[in-house]
C-alpha cells in the first residue's frame, strides 16, 4: 500500500518546517505588537540590533544560549529514549545546591581541583532529582510526565528552604548564598583583561559555553556511536523490539534519566560558578521549559539543539533591548512572543506538514 | 446475468506508488468471486476503492449498470456493498445484538433498533446457518463466531455484496469449511461475494471465478472450474514457482533443546502454555502447527527467554535457560530467533537498515571495543547479509519500514542465521511475504537444517508447516494435542487444530 501520510525530503523536514513555524510565529507575533500600537518591523529591527549587532549582544545571546543547550540536550536524550523529561527547571535548579556546597564549602582548595569537582557535583545532583521519577517510571510505571512535573515543584520549594535557612547569611536580607570568591569560572571579559590585555563588553558570558558544545558533542556521541546509546533509541522507538534484543527497558529508563538529570544540572555550572557566584532564589528562570522547545525545534539532534538554543538566545537578548527601547512593550510583552514562537515550534510542530507532504505528492505527479 | 458490480478502468497512484493500473473488472450477480494476488498487488486498493476508502484518480464503478460515485464507507454501505475486514471492526465489550446495530441505531433510542435486530438476526441465522447468541459479549466469543458478527453486520446494513479480506487467516480447517458453506448459502440466496485472498486452495474449492492481480494490474480473469493451483500461481507471479520445496530426509542428531512440563500463565492465572514438553534434534525441523492465539507466541516467548515460566524446564544444550529469562543471554548460548510480528519485535521501523540488522547482537565484540559502536562495521555487516540474502533495494542506509515485508524478513533472517546458531526457533516465516521471497526463505531453512542445525517453526499456515517439517507437534489451547510425521494428513492435523484427538473422536 503507497503512503498517504506523505514522506518529505529531509531538507523539508529539519530545514523547511522549522522555518515556516517560525515565520508564522513572528507574523502573529507581529500582529500583536501592532495592536499595542507599535511598528512590528521596527521592533524587528531593534531585537535583531541588539542581539546580533553588536558584542554586548552576541555575549548576552551566547549566554542565554549556553543555558537552553544543557536544558535541550537534557530533553533531547530523554525524548530519544521516548521519555518526556519535563523536569529540566528543577533538576537545573536542583543541581546548583552541588555547585553551590563545593563552590563555597571546599573554596580553601585550588582551582584546578575545585572547578571539576563542583561541576561534577552540579551534574550528580541534577542527575540524583532525575533519576528519582526515571526509577519510579521503571519499577512503580509511575508516568514521568507527572513525576517530573510534580519534581519541579518539590525542587522550587525545597531550595527556598535550603537557601533562606542555610546558605543564607545571619544579618543578610536578600534570599542568596555567600558569593563563591575561591573558584569561580572565568568570564570571557576577565579573560580579556587579564590574559590579552583587551577590552571586552561586561556580559555573562563564560567559559562554560564550551563545555556546552562538547557536551552536544558527547551527546551526539553517546546516541550515535555507542551500544548504550543504540539501546536507549531502540527502546524509544519500540520498547517490544527492545526486550525481544534483550535490552532492559527499565534499566535504560533509569540510565537516561540520570544523563538527562546531568545534562540540565550543568546549567548550574554556567549560572552558579560562571556568572552569578552564588546560589540565587529561583535562578533556573524557565531556562529547562526552553529547553523543551529548544530539543523540539532542533528535532532532538545536538546540532539542531545548538542552532535552536541560539535562536532563543537571540529572542532573549533581542526582547530584553526592545522593552527597553520601546516601554509600550514591557518584558511581560517579551514573554508573549517567546511563548508564541514555543507555540507554534512546539505545540504547532506538525501544523503545517500535511499541507506541505500534499504539495509535494501533487509536485511529484 | 447481470453483473453486479462493474470496475472501469479503475486508476489509483500513491505518490509514485501505481497501486492500480487500469483495472477493469465485472463481477456476476448471485456468484463468489475470487481475487488473487500477492502483498502489494492492489487488491485491497481496489477493494478500498470499492467501498470508499479512496477515491480512485481514473475510472467508473458500476453498480447493476448504474453508474455511481463512492466517497465514503457509508455510501458505499446505502449501495449494498458490505465489508468483512481482515481485522474485524468489532468493539468487544459490547454485545451481538449492539454490534450489530452500530452505525444503524435509527433513532435517539436504542431499544427500537435492538428489537428490530433481534428479530433480523433470528431471520438471517435461519436463513444462512449464521447462528450467534445475540446477548453473548464479543470480546467473549471466538474469532470464527466473531467473523460470524462481522458478516451479520453487514447483512443487518443491507448489503447485498460482502467483501471479504483474508477471512480464514484466523480460522481453523473447521471453521474455515463452516464460513465456506455460509458464502455458498449467500450465493445460493442470489447474493454476491468477493473473496480476497491469497490461498489458492481456498479460490479453488469455494470461488465461480477468479481474478489474478499483479503490480496493480488485473492479470486475468478465470472461470474456477477451467483453471488450476499451478496456473494461478504462475499468473500470480510472472514465473513458474515451486509450491513445494523439495527437502531430502533428516538426519537428525543429538537433542538440542528440550523442553519439559512448561507451563506459563497469565495475570488472571489461566495456563496459556499448558505442560508442554517436546524436543528438537540437530538436523531437523519441528513444526508447530495451531489456529494461531493458541499458545504458540506464548511459547516462542518462554523459549527466546522474553518471559519466563510459571513452571518446567527449558533446557538448551545441557543448561536450563528457562530460569534466565533473559533474551541476552539465550542468545548468548547460541539460541537464535526470528519473531512473529516482524513489524513490531523483529526490527525497528525507524531505524535504518544497517542498524535493525544487529538487533540483539549489537553488544557483539566485533561491532566496536567496550562501549562503542563502529557505524562503519555495522553497515558493511549489513551490506554482505544483504549480499547473502538478497535483500532489495540493497541499500543498509535505507529505513527499514520502507523495505517490502519479504525484504524485511531476510533482513531479520538474514541476521539471525548469520549468526550460525544452534538453533533458530522461527515464528511465521512467511506471513505477509510474497512468494517469491518465501520460496527463498523455505530453501534457507532447509539449508540451515541439512548444516545439522535445529530448527523449530512455528506457523498458522498449515501448508508451511507440512511441507518445511520433519515432525509437526499441533498445539491447541496451550497444550501439544499430537506429534505427527511429515506425512501426517490434512484432514487429521485439521482435527487436532480444533482440539479434537483421535482417541476422543
Amino acid at each position: 500500500m503507497g503512503n498517504t501520510r506523505g514522506e518529505l525530503p529531509t531538507w523539508v523536514d529539519v530545514g523547511l518546517i522549522p522555518l515556516l513555524n517560525l515565520t508564522v510565529a513572528l507574523l502573529v507575533a507581529g500582529l500583536v505588537v501592532l495592536i499595542i500600537g507599535e511598528s512590528p518591523l521596527e521592533a524587528l529591527w531593534i531585537m535583531l540590533k541588539g542581539a546580533v549587532g553588536s558584542l554586548k549582544g552576541w555575549g548576552y545571546l551566547l549566554y542565554y544560549a549556553t543555558n537552553f543547550v544543557f536544558t535541550g540536550l537534557a530533553v533531547a536524550i530523554a525524548f530519544h529514549a521516548g521519555l518526556f523529561n519535563i523536569g529540566g527547571e528543577g533538576q537545573a535548579y536542583f543541581a546548583g545546591l552541588g555547585a553551590a556546597t563545593v563552590g563555597l564549602g571546599l573554596q580553601f582548595l585550588p582551582w584546578p581541583i575545585v572547578i571539576p569537582l563542583a561541576i561534577l557535583a552540579s551534574m550528580a545532583f541534577g542527575a540524583f532529582w532525575a533519576w528519582i521519577p526515571g526509577m519510579l517510571q521503571a519499577k512503580r510505571g509511575s508516568h514521568i510526565v507527572i513525576t517530573t512535573i510534580m519534581f519541579n515543584f518539590i525542587a522550587a520549594s525545597t531550595m527556598v528552604y535550603l537557601i533562606n535557612n542555610w546558605f543564607r547569611p545571619t544579618g543578610k536580607m536578600a534570599v542568596e548564598s555567600r558569593e563563591i570568591t575561591g573558584a569561580y569560572i572565568l568570564s570571557f571579559r576577565e579573560i580579556a583583561r587579564d590574559y590579552f590585555g583587551m577590552r571586552l563588553p561586561s556580559t555573562p558570558l563564560n567559559l562554560t559555553v564550551f563545555l556546552a558544545i562538547i557536551a552536544a558533542f558527547a551527546v551526539w556521541y553517546l546516541l550515535w556511536r555507542t551500544k548504550l546509546g543504540y539501546e536507549i533509541r531502540a527502546v524509544g522507538a519500540n520498547s517490544e523490539a527492545a526486550i525481544y534484543a534483550g535490552i532492559k527497558p527499565e534499566r535504560i529508563i533509569m540510565i537516561t534519566m540520570t544523563i538527562s538529570g546531568a545534562l540540565a544540572g550543568l546549567m548550574a555550572v554556567n549560572e552558579v560558578l560562571g556568572v552569578q557566584h552564588r546560589l540565587l532564589l529561583e535562578y533556573v528562570g524557565g531556562a529547562g521549559f526552553v529547553g523543551i522547545a529548544v530539543a523540539l525545534m532542533g528535532r532532538s539532534h545536538p546540532i539542531g539543539i545548538v542552532l535552536a538554543a541560539m535562536l532563543f538566545g537571540l529572542l532573549y537578548q533581542g526582547g530584553a533591548e526592545l522593552s527597553f527601547a520601546k516601554p509600550l512593550i514591557s518584558r511581560d510583552m517579551i514573554v508573549v512572543i517567546q511563548g508564541l514562537v514555543i507555540l507554534f515550534m512546539g505545540a504547532l510542530e506538525y501544523a503545517f506538514r500535511p499541507a506541505l507532504a500534499a504539495l509535494f505528492l501533487t509536485a511529484e505527479d | 446475468m447481470t453483473a453486479a458490480i462493474e470496475l472501469i478502468g479503475i486508476d489509483k497512484r500513491f505518490g509514485s506508488v501505481h497501486a492500480n493500473k487500469d483495472v477493469t473488472l465485472s463481477i456476476a450477480q448471485g456468484s463468489i468471486h475470487g481475487i488473487i494476488g500477492e502483498n502489494g498487488a492492489g487488491k485491497s486498493t481496489l477493494m478500498s476503492i470499492l467501498f470508499g476508502f479512496y477515491s480512485a484518480d481514473k475510472g467508473e464503478i458500476r453498480i447493476k449498470g448504474q453508474p455511481v460515485k463512492i466517497k465514503s464507507s457509508s455510501d458505499a454501505i446505502s449501495y449494498g456493498i458490505g465489508m468483512v475486514h481482515q481485522h474485524f471492526m468489532l468493539v468487544d465489550p459490547f454485545t451481538v445484538l449492539e454490534n450489530v446495530v452500530l452505525g444503524a441505531e435509527g433513532g435517539k433510542l436504542i431499544g427500537p433498533a435492538l428489537a428490530r435486530a433481534r428479530e433480523e438476526l433470528t431471520r438471517l441465522a435461519h436463513d444462512y446457518e449464521l447462528d450467534v447468541d445475540p446477548d453473548a459479549i464479543v470480546g467473549e466469543l471466538p474469532v470464527g463466531l466473531q467473523q460470524r458478527v462481522e458478516i451479520l453486520k453487514a447483512l443487518f446494513k443491507g448489503a447485498e455484496t460482502l467483501i471479504l479480506d483474508e477471512p480464514t487467516g484466523v480460522l481453523t480447517p473447521a471453521e474455515a469449511d463452516h464460513l465456506f458453506r455460509i458464502l455458498g448459502q449467500l450465493r445460493d440466496q442470489g447474493k454476491t461475494v468477493i473473496l480476497i485472498t491469497h490461498k489458492l486452495r481456498e479460490i479453488m474449492a469455494i470461488t465461480d471465478h477468479v481474478s489474478v492481480m499483479r503490480r496493480g494490474e488485473l492479470v486475468a480473469t478465470k472461470e474456477t472450474k477451467s483453471t488450476s493451483v499451478g496456473e494461478l500461481a504462475e499468473l500470480m507471479v510472472g514465473r513458474r514457482v515451486l509450491l513445494r520445496v523439495k527437502k531430502g530426509k533428516a538426519k537428525p542428531g543429538k537433542v538440542v533443546l528440550e523442553v519439559k512440563n512448561l507451563t506459563w500463565k497469565d495475570r488472571k492465572g489461566t495456563a496459556r502454555v499448558d505442560n508442554v514438553s517436546f524436543s528438537v534434534r540437530a538436523g531437523e525441523i519441528v513444526g508447530i502447527a495451531g489456529v494461531s492465539g493458541n499458545g504458540q507466541s506464548e511459547l516462542l516467548e518462554l523459549i527466546s527467554g522474553i518471559s519466563k515460566p510459571t513452571s518446567g524446564q527449558i533446557i538448551f544444550e545441557g543448561k536450563d535457560i528457562g530460569i534466565l529469562g533473559d533474551p541476552a543471554h539465550v542468545r548468548a548460548e547460541g539460541l537464535a530467533h526470528v519473531p512473529e510480528d516482524r513489524q513490531h519485535r523483529g526490527l525497528i521501523a525507524s531505524f535504518d537498515a544497517a542498524e535493525s540488522s544487529i538487533l540483539g547482537w549489537h553488544t557483539d565484540e566485533s561491532l566496536g571495543k567496550g562501549f562503542r559502536l563502529n557505524r562503519d562495521a555495522v553497515i558493511n555487516r549489513c551490506k554482505n547479509e544483504m549480499q547473502e540474502f538478497d535483500v532489495r533495494p540493497n541499500n543498509p542506509l535505507l529505513t527499514s519500514a520502507k523495505f517490502s515485508g519479504g525484504n524485511q524478513q531476510k533482513i531479520i533472517l538474514a541476521r539471525e542465521i548469520e549468526r550460525d546458531p544452534d538453533l533458530l526457533i522461527v515464528g511465521q516465516p512467511t506471513r505477509g511475504v510474497d512468494i517469491g521471497a518465501i520460496e527463498f526463505i523455505h530453501k534457507r531453512l532447509i539449508e540451515l537444517r541439512d548444516e545439522g542445525k535445529a530448527v523449530l517453526l512455528v506457523s498458522v499456515e498449515l501448508d508451511e508447516i507440512r511441507s518445511l517439517s520433519d515432525r509437526i507437534l499441533v498445539m491447541f489451547a496451550g497444550r501439544i494435542m499430537g506429534e505427527r510425521d511429515d506425512h501426517a494428513d490434512e484432514r487429521e492435523l485439521g482435527l487436532l487444530m480444533a482440539g479434537v484427538t483421535r482417541d476422543a473422536a
